[in-house]
């Protein structure tokens, strides 16, 4: 079983990037182009692990993790947060959210597989 | 691999600066909507963003600046006032400018640079720490390092124990981290055990089970440094307690220690049993330095080889604002083809069906009329898909006015209209260049400074109208300033002195402002920052007819100046006029046909040995032979006079003699480019309908060709001097 990914991003180039890495990794990639999107995609793709950027429209990445760890979904799955800043206040708003980790961009590949190793568990 | 991506990143690029034009134009003109704001953050953040992953540290660096300062606004800590939306535009504009530069090589003005940097600066807090914007390791394995490197790896790292004692904060489990994880991590770094420390269990009936009593021993025994170990537990840092200590000499212990303690803010044991979890998830965190050699994971490398690709990104297309479809232009353009061939067919099986001498072809004709109809629907559709609204071509005008005004030291403002016409690709693509021209010229040369404005009762700012609209299966592109106008007497002045015109010529008011775009003509004083550049409206005019299209200016003293283009709006079909020209089949462009008309022998007139004018109500229009122009031969002689009176640019009318006119239609253009190189008097070919192939003819250069024409022309200054 290949671990499935559920990206949300509004950059088509972050997107591609993460879909080249992911895919020559053996990740099974889905993506999302914002938050609203993502969250409502959720359900049907049932991923493994959910990587989300912070700033897009309609939904946040804040908002993200607010409503997958929210009452509707209850979810439990792990979720990164990609983003460019590395400030220590914004790991702990997106941690106090329930965010699982983060991801600064930009990413190299190594890291990012790494990062999703040890939330996942994953072998790929 | 990642130079498509790339590819697909500077397209993006396109897509989020008109964006962030967009955006700033709407808060030029009032708008104060928060989400405009959002979305010009967002955009320039995205730029930002996918510059890094490019290694593109200017673009980086500027984004940014610029981002910051849109952060301010957005919350709002900084109003935006005129100074302020004045600099983000240019700031835009000099971000459109680095993308430039970094996809196509070019150079940006560094001073420009810099000024603007130093400008967004003063509009920002102190920036907090330098923008370091790297790829950061989160301290995970060493990326690239293949097997086969290894025997090369300078000093093979040490097998080093360390002892971890892990116990999670009841936080932990809110985050979605799982120690087993972790503990899997650890264990593909090397030989790994786990001891449960069960003892802080309460008993069953005391237990809360949202509380966390578990804790782990681990024993892991691994080549790779301290430094990925710890990185293991990054996500997790504050909210769990750890410690990890390693077996090697106390020295280097010690060092490590401190270096750790530096690094986690907190004491990592043991933490007060309050403060661990609001504080330290606050506490600073700096991700620690790659490892400098680490062994790579033989188990990674081979999966990574092995693992099938997964299924290609069908989810790319999902969602999005609009779905669109990226096409080679090269594959429209086999279609573009293949459907002139069908419209070519259509008139052939016409022609066809008219030579059987069948009595009764009604059923078939009706069914030709509907594959006409389909023909021509197919057609539209086709060149629709080429079609582009000039949207994005007069955004980047906007920018051309906002340069030529910061270096003239005119407030100009452009408005447009009727962005959303559509116009073909090339076409959009090719009128840039003149476009820019024009505009330029209306700040250097059209609008006023500001203290003339004022003195001539005039709003100091410069208005300069940029509008498109279809008039009659065409474009017209319009350009209108309202400053002084054509300087008539100067222009007049410039062109004798550069003996363009004889000294005593009398020329009507659209004839001298026409002289502007004659070659060589400039009536820039001196050579300013603007003008000057060695290009003149000649270049502009050629440009234009290049194209098929024409181009017109229309002047008024103290009221301003406008420039009409009149583009076809495809390159690929045209209307024509076919005609018969010593026994050969030619199409004239009825663009450039004013009216037809068949002339008596006493409407001709004789000038000089063998030129002939004809009389058309009262005026003299030169005559001009197109097969002699041509130099064709005619058998016969020519039936008395079929003419097709034409106007050229610049308003001189010439009647071209031709021999007998059929049929008024649409024809495909087939380009002589690269099959018989320039012929002077013809602009391209065409199929007719019988398979035969007719020269698509250029009045304009047959005029000039013409003697009679340019005879008649200085006759005619030369009375009108008189």
């Amino acid at each position: 079983m290949k671990t499935k990914v559920l990206a949300i991003d509004d950059s088509r180039t972050i997107r591609n990037l993460l879909a080249a890495t992911l895919e020559e990794a053996g990740f099974e990639y889905h993506c999302a182009v914002d938050g609203r999107e993502g969250v409502d995609m959720y359900p049907e793709i049932d991923p493994d692990v959910v990587i989300t950027d912070i700033n897009m429209p309609n939904l946040d990445g804040f908002g993200v993790i607010e409503e997958l760890r929210g009452e509707g979904i209850n979810s439990k799955v792990p979720i990164l947060v990609l983003t460019t800043e590395s400030a220590p206040e914004l790991k702990a708003r997106a941690r106090g959210a329930g965010a699982t980790g983060w991801i600064t961009k930009p990413f190299d590949d190594a890291s990012l597989i790494f990062a999703l190793k040890r939330v996942t568990g994953a072998a790929a | 691999m990642s130079g498509s991506i790339q590819d697909t990143f500077f397209e993006e690029c396109e897509e989020l600066l008109e964006a962030t034009d967009e955006g700033l134009t709407a808060i030029e003109g009032g708008d104060h909507n928060p989400e405009v704001v959002n979305a010009i953050f967002r955009a320039v953040h995205s730029i930002k963003g996918g510059a890094g992953a490019f290694g593109l540290d200017d673009l980086v660096a500027f984004a940014h600046r610029f981002e910051t300062v849109f952060d301010e606004v957005r919350s709002n800590r900084l109003e935006l006032d005129g100074k302020l939306v004045q600099l983000l535009l240019r700031s835009s504009d000099h971000l459109s400018a680095l993308v430039e530069a970094a996809r196509d090589g070019g150079q940006i003005d560094e001073a420009h640079h810099d000024t603007l940097l130093a400008a967004l600066d003063e509009y920002t807090p102190d920036e907090e720490e330098d923008l370091t914007f790297e790829p950061m390791g989160l301290g995970g394995p060493a990326p690239m390092m293949d097997l086969g490197g290894l025997g090369g790896a300078p000093a093979a790292p040490q097998e080093e124990t360390y002892r971890i004692r892990f116990q999670p904060l009841k936080e932990m489990y809110g985050t979605g981290n799982e120690p087993f994880f972790l503990f899997q991590a650890l264990r593909d770094m090397g030989g790994l055990t786990v001891a449960l420390d069960e003892n802080e269990l309460p008993g069953f009936d005391a237990m809360d089970m949202d509380e966390s009593y578990l804790a782990w021993d681990l024993v892991l025994v691994t080549k790779e440094p301290r430094s990925v170990v710890e990185a293991v537990f990054e996500f997790v840092e504050g909210l769990c307690e750890l410690s990890i200590a390693g077996d090697g000499d106390a020295e280097a212990e010690a060092n490590a220690l401190a270096a750790l303690d530096a690094m986690f803010a907190a004491p990592p044991v043991p933490p007060a049993a309050g403060s661990a979890d609001g504080e330290a998830a606050a506490a600073p965190f700096e991700p620690p330095v790659p490892a400098p050699e680490p062994e790579a994971k033989p188990a990674v490398a081979e999966e990574k080889a092995s693992a099938p690709k997964a299924e290609s990104g069908n989810q790319e297309q999902r969602g999005g604002p609009k779905p669109t479809l990226r096409v080679e232009l090269e594959r429209v353009d086999r279609l573009i083809n293949a459907v002139g061939e069908l419209i070519i067919n259509h008139s052939m099986l016409a022609q066809q069906i008219a030579n059987l001498n069948v009595s009764d072809t009604r059923d078939v004709e009706t069914e030709l009329e509907g594959f006409k109809n389909l023909a021509r629907d197919i057609q539209e559709g086709v060149m629709a898909i080429r079609a582009q609204p000039v949207k994005p071509l007069f955004q980047r005008m906007a920018r051309i006015v906002r340069e030529a005004s910061a270096a003239t030291g005119k407030t100009c403002k452009l408005v447009t209209e009727g962005e959303n016409t559509e116009v073909d690709k090339t076409v959009i693509e090719r009128l840039s260049d003149p476009l820019t021209h024009i505009l330029r010229n209306a700040v250097d040369h059209g609008v006023e400074k500001p203290e003339d404005r004022a003195a001539a009762g005039k709003q100091t700012t410069g208005e300069i109208r940029l509008s498109a609209s279809h008039r009659s299966g065409s474009v017209c592109i319009e350009i209108r300033d309202d400053g002084a106008g054509v300087n008539r007497p100067r222009v007049k002045q410039i062109a004798i002195e550069k003996g363009l015109i004889p000294e005593n010529a009398e020329l009507t008011d659209g004839e001298i402002d026409n002289l502007l775009f004659a070659p060589g003509f400039s009536t820039a004083k001196e050579i300013s920052n603007l003008s000057g550049r060695g290009v003149g409206m000649d270049v502009v005019k050629n440009a234009v007819t290049g194209l098929g299209g024409r181009i017109n200016i229309s002047s008024a003293p103290g009221k301003g100046s406008t420039f009409t283009i009149i583009l076809p709006l495809t390159l690929a079909v045209m209307d024509g006029m076919v005609v018969s020209v010593a026994d050969q089949t030619m199409v004239v462009p009825i663009t450039s046909i004013v009216e037809t008309m068949r002339g008596s022998d006493d409407m001709i007139n004789s000038l000089g040995a063998d030129g002939t004018l004809l009389s058309i109500r009262g005026n003299f229009v030169p005559i001009c032979d197109v097969a002699g122009a041509l130099g064709l031969y005619r058998e016969s002689d020519r039936q008395a006079g079929v003419y097709l009176l034409v106007e050229t640019e610049t308003g001189q009318r010439c009647a071209l003699a031709v021999d007998d006119i059929h049929d008024q239609r649409q024809v495909v253009i087939k380009s002589l480019d690269g099959v018989c190189g320039e012929i002077p008097g013809v602009a391209a070919a065409t199929i007719l309908g019988d398979g035969k192939i007719a020269m698509i003819l250029d009045p304009e250069s047959i005029i000039a060709a013409s003697p009679t024409a340019a005879a008649f022309d200085t006759e005619r200054r030369l009375s009108n001097a008189s």
